[in-house]
């Protein structure tokens, strides 16, 4: 098959343009004792097993350096094991990590003392956690307020903020329950409104629906597609599944063993996998529902009929099928004003029926 | 089938099978080999070096401890506490139980208390308690006991005040740090391995005899439960919730009483269950130390041998015990479901509780003023049921006296004589070769040092012969219980049926304080070492079949299963599977076993047991005795560690069972 990137293609990369809003450079953790003697000495290029052998030391995340850009929808993904969850838990020092540094709205957190990493949670950072770790013992709206509450901010001020969070992830009326008394669902907006609560401008969330029903899940999915488009926080979204990464994420990063392996956009993923254990997590994948035109389009040869129909070329293949097989020959493909290739029908039935590309 | 080729991985990467072990001889038969050098040796030196100390003779050593124990007494640091701790009582006691001159009856009278107690118990728990309550106070009257209760009730929850006011910071403490709960929990075994009347004994030197001795002996002893148990609770605290609620920022101190604490209330309030349930046991002991209570007349009772005389208020303690435990579990059951939003309306709870505090205070005020609601009627039930009692018990003695006779020659015949005239009779030298030998063979070369520091000690506080005697009478015991807890254990785990029934008896019986069962087995064995045998075993087989019973049943079922599809019959069933799997806890029942009837054969010092205990018994009585009385607590204290210690490395080596 050829493989013929169109020069035009632009690739994600762990870096962003202007300033980001989160950005993490050589980021490691090793767990055991003596940990940070390892790093920069040649035993922190041995695997996993080698060095727990040779050290008794594990390694959680292996220099891991990307940005995220205000706004994004930062998807981390990898199987268990990956680091992902430690990753997220280093973003605010829940856990501490070896080396590196992890800058938020530009500053440096990790040297921050302990009053300033306080601030940052209460202020900057929230996280919605997969055990949803509510108090059993306090109302929803109590739960809700909590992060008000240990900031310091008057009764009637919190509630007041509160009720308004617990309406936004369409919990109205539950807020005198106590968490037992709500579904997985239910207890995980809890977590959200929460989060919300303290109006933060990153949001951190580690596996947050991977303990609930498919059919909830999906819901849950959609409540953070609608409170993203909503609020337009900013967002860390750690997750084990592809099909969430794919639907949530501005762009994907995926780990293994602790190291970056790939990142990029959905459909540059799914295109472009950077190795045998990215195709294998992808193959499973409907193309169709993730591919672009721009992966999918040919040069433009010069017989093109002049009423032929354009179509932007990050379409989604799916959706641009219904006009490409109704078009009598091939449609054209443009970036803004410019054109830069043409599908026809055999171009959008191999991927939707041959899943081919 | 014989295979000659190289060994095919059975996986790959799979580590090679560990080279066969060198056939080893048996553990049993060291032992035996044990025993049979120690008869042997025994058979020539007997009655030689025996180090035999009577019962009012004292050597040099223990005069010396008096001294120093003089000077102990009476510092100032003592006086003050002594002084605070008899001021907080006798106000209590001026308020509720004794006649404040020139009043002939307390500030408050009995009925004034009743309706406060039931006000409490509907406050803090339900309707169901408030009457529990009610009617366990009109029981304190009613059988002509109510000062004596009133003083037990005053000196347990003065001890529960300070034990929680001690406890309850240790707690957050080992809750929060590995280090603290390093430090703290050896002291915590130590207090928990002590004898009750071990307490007792080292008190009295510090604080003489009353009511202070029985406060700080009590605070001790009901110490241990809340730390440990709040401790864990605060520990235990989901890490899910705490991890959330620190991602907020919160500091330190918010996270422990905004989260851990409120998270860990349940198992706080369990653990404030099982600190008043050990000061009550404990406050009852205080009787010898002549602090205030229903220990008493429980304890003139026992020395005149008067059954009925000691049935109803033991049958008050009793009643105490089940009305502390059900209000504290109550309250701890409530407390959950009311903070997980179950239960009534807030409001309206309260505007209930105020208006109840009317007839509350009608109560309390008409107390103050009818000599009907202050002193409580006095009527002739107790004597009556005393003597009903008398001769109730006496029929039952003169029928079963054959039987009971002949339990008690074959236990004393059987078991107690040989084996007291092997380990009392036998050279110090040959005895303490002896222990160390088995110790070893039991627990391995990890007791070593404590055998040998156990043994050490003993021989140097100059009481070998009575620890050695007090030593028959718990293995002996610890035998006969262990006999009980694996029978019952076994059935128990293999029938549910069983275990519905027989667990809520052992449950019951585990609340009543140690005290009281000296009273009926008295009764029937009269006052010999016996009584005191048999009184450990009842106070001691609880706690042991439980935990056999939970390790029986804790083999997973898949092994009973897979032993079943053998074709295995019952009897190889349990034991070829389930006892040798549950040998951990075996072991380990073994060792409260011997720790409970430890306590309890001490305790039957006082009923003919002798030895360490009557030890104690005296010097409480006789202050010139006070360093023999020391010396025989440190020896109790002494035996209590070394078998301690030889049973955990021995459970330790049992290895998987557990």
């Amino acid at each position: 098959m050829t493989q013929t990137v169109p020069p035009t293609t632009p690739v994600a990369t762990e870096r962003v343009a202007g300033d980001p809003a989160l950005s993490v450079q050589g980021l490691w953790k090793i767990f055991g004792p003596r940990a940070e003697r390892i790093i920069g000495t040649p035993d922190a290029e041995l695997s996993r097993a080698e060095l727990k052998r040779k050290t008794g030391c594990v390694v959680g995340v292996k220099d891991v350096s990307f940005d995220v850009a205000p706004g994004e929808v930062f998807v981390v993904m990898g199987l268990s094991g990956s680091g992902k969850s430690t990753l997220v838990r280093m973003l605010t020092r829940l856990i501490e990590p070896t080396a590196g540094t992890v800058e938020i709205g530009g500053q440096d957190i990790t040297k921050a003392p302990d009053s300033r990493l306080r601030e940052l949670r209460r202020k900057h950072v929230s996280m919605v956690f997969q055990h949803f770790g509510l108090l059993p013992h306090r109302k929803v709206v109590d739960n809700v307020s909590y992060g008000l509450e240990i900031r310091g901010e008057k009764k009637a001020a919190r509630r007041e903020r509160a009720m308004r969070m617990i309406e936004l992830v369409g919990l109205s009326g539950y807020d005198q329950s106590y968490p037992d008394q709500l579904s997985g669902g239910m207890q995980q907006r809890v977590g959200l409104a929460r989060a919300l609560a303290n109006d933060p401008e990153l949001l951190l969330f580690d596996e947050p629906f991977s303990a609930l029903d498919p059919l909830i899940r999906r819901d849950m999915q959609n409540e953070v597609v609608r409170l993203h488009r909503e609020l337009g926080k900013t967002m860390v979204f750690i997750t084990h599944d592809l099909q969430e990464a794919l639907k949530l994420g501005d762009r994907i990063l995926i780990m293994r063993d602790g190291q970056i392996v790939q990142v990029g956009r959905p459909d540059e993923v799914v295109a472009r996998p950077a190795d045998d254990y990215v195709r294998e997590f992808v193959s499973d994948v409907p193309k169709s529902h993730v591919l672009t035109l721009r992966w999918v389009m040919r040069p433009v040869d010069d017989q093109v009929a002049p009423d032929t129909p354009v179509l932007p070329c990050d379409t989604v293949v799916r959706e641009a099928a219904r006009v490409v097989l109704d078009h009598n020959g091939p449609v054209l493909v443009a970036e803004g004003d410019r054109v830069v290739g043409m599908v026809d029908d055999d171009d959008i039935l191999r991927v939707v029926v041959a899943e081919e590309r | 089938m014989a295979t000659a080729t190289v060994a095919r991985p059975v996986e790959p990467g799979a580590a090679p099978p560990p080279p066969p072990e060198p056939r080893r001889v048996p553990r049993w038969v060291w032992a035996l080999v044990v025993l049979g050098l120690w008869i042997l040796v025994w058979s020539f030196t007997r009655g030689d070096d025996t180090l035999f100390v009577s019962g009012t003779e004292q050597t040099d050593l223990h005069e010396r401890i008096t001294d120093i124990a003089d000077g102990l007494g009476g510092s100032a640091i003592t006086g003050v506490i002594a002084d605070g701790i008899n001021a907080i009582v006798e106000t209590l006691q001026g308020l509720i139980s004794t006649p404040e001159a020139p009043r002939p009856a307390p500030q408050i009278g009995w009925l004034g208390v009743v309706a406060i107690a039931t006000w409490v118990g509907y406050a803090v728990a339900s309707w169901r308690i408030a009457l529990l309550v009610a009617a366990s106070f009109v029981s304190f009257g009613l059988f002509g006991f109510w000062e004596d209760s009133m003083d037990l009730l005053i000196v347990t929850l003065v001890s529960v005040f300070f034990a929680v006011l001690i406890g309850f910071p240790v707690a957050i403490a080992i809750g929060l740090s590995r280090t603290a709960s390093r430090i703290v929990t050896p002291v915590l075994d130590l207090l928990q391995t002590m004898p009750t009347f071990v307490y007792l004994m080292f008190v009295f030197i510090l604080f003489g005899i009353g009511a202070p001795n029985a406060v700080v002996c009590t605070v001790a002893y009901a110490l241990p439960p809340i730390v440990r148990i709040a401790g864990f609770g605060i520990r235990d605290v989901s890490p899910a919730a705490i991890e959330a609620t620190d991602s907020l920022g919160q500091t330190t101190w918010q996270r422990l009483w905004k989260v851990q604490v409120p998270m860990a209330r349940r198992t706080i309030i369990l653990g404030l269950n099982q600190t008043i349930l050990a000061a009550l046991s404990i406050a009852i002991i205080a009787g010898y130390v002549n602090g205030p209570g229903l220990g008493k007349p429980v304890l003139s009772a026992l020395t005149q041998n008067n059954f009925g005389a000691g049935l109803v208020p033991g049958l008050l303690i009793v009643v105490m015990g089940i009305m502390l435990d059900r209000t504290t579990t109550a309250a701890s059951e409530r407390s959950e479901r009311v903070a997980r939003g179950g239960g009534e309306d807030p409001r309206r709870r309260r505007i209930v509780l105020g208006s109840l505090l009317v007839p509350v205070a009608v109560a309390v005020w008409y107390s103050r003023y009818a000599i009907d609601a202050a002193v409580f009627p006095s009527n002739d039930l107790a004597s009556s049921v005393a003597s009903r009692a008398n001769d109730w018990m006496e029929s039952i003695t003169s029928a079963l006296d054959g039987p009971s006779g002949a339990f008690k020659d074959a236990v004393t015949y059987g078991l107690l004589n040989p084996l007291q005239s092997l380990l009392a009779e036998s050279p110090w030298w040959l005895a303490y070769a002896g222990l160390l030998a088995l110790s070893l063979v039991v627990g391995g070369l990890r007791a070593l040092v404590p055998a040998v520091v156990g043994l050490t000690g003993i021989y140097l506080l100059d009481l070998w012969n009575d620890t050695m005697v007090v030593l028959n009478m718990t293995i002996v015991a610890t035998a006969l219980v262990m006999v009980l807890a694996l029978v019952f254990g076994v059935w128990m785990a293999r029938s549910r049926r069983v275990d519905l029934i027989v667990r809520p008896t052992l449950d019951a019986g585990q609340t009543i304080p140690a005290f009281v069962y000296l009273i009926p087995v008295l009764a029937l064995f009269g006052p010999t070492r016996f009584t005191a045998i048999v009184a450990g075993i009842i106070y001691a087989a609880p706690a042991a079949i439980k935990l056999v019973a939970d390790g029986v049943r804790g083999v997973g079922e898949t092994v009973v299963e897979a032993g079943r599809s053998t074709g295995s019959t019952t009897w190889q069933e349990i034991t070829k599977v389930q006892l040798p799997m549950a040998k951990g806890s075996l072991v380990l029942a073994t060792n409260q076993g011997l720790l409970y009837v430890l306590a309890m054969v001490v305790i039957g010092g006082l009923v003919g047991a002798g030895a360490l205990g009557y030890d104690v018994v005296y010097a409480l009585a006789h202050a010139d005795y006070a360093g023999k009385g020391a010396a025989a607590g440190f020896s109790i204290v002494l035996l209590g560690i070394l078998i301690d210690r030889v049973m955990r490395a021995a459970a330790d080596r049992a290895g998987p069972g557990r």
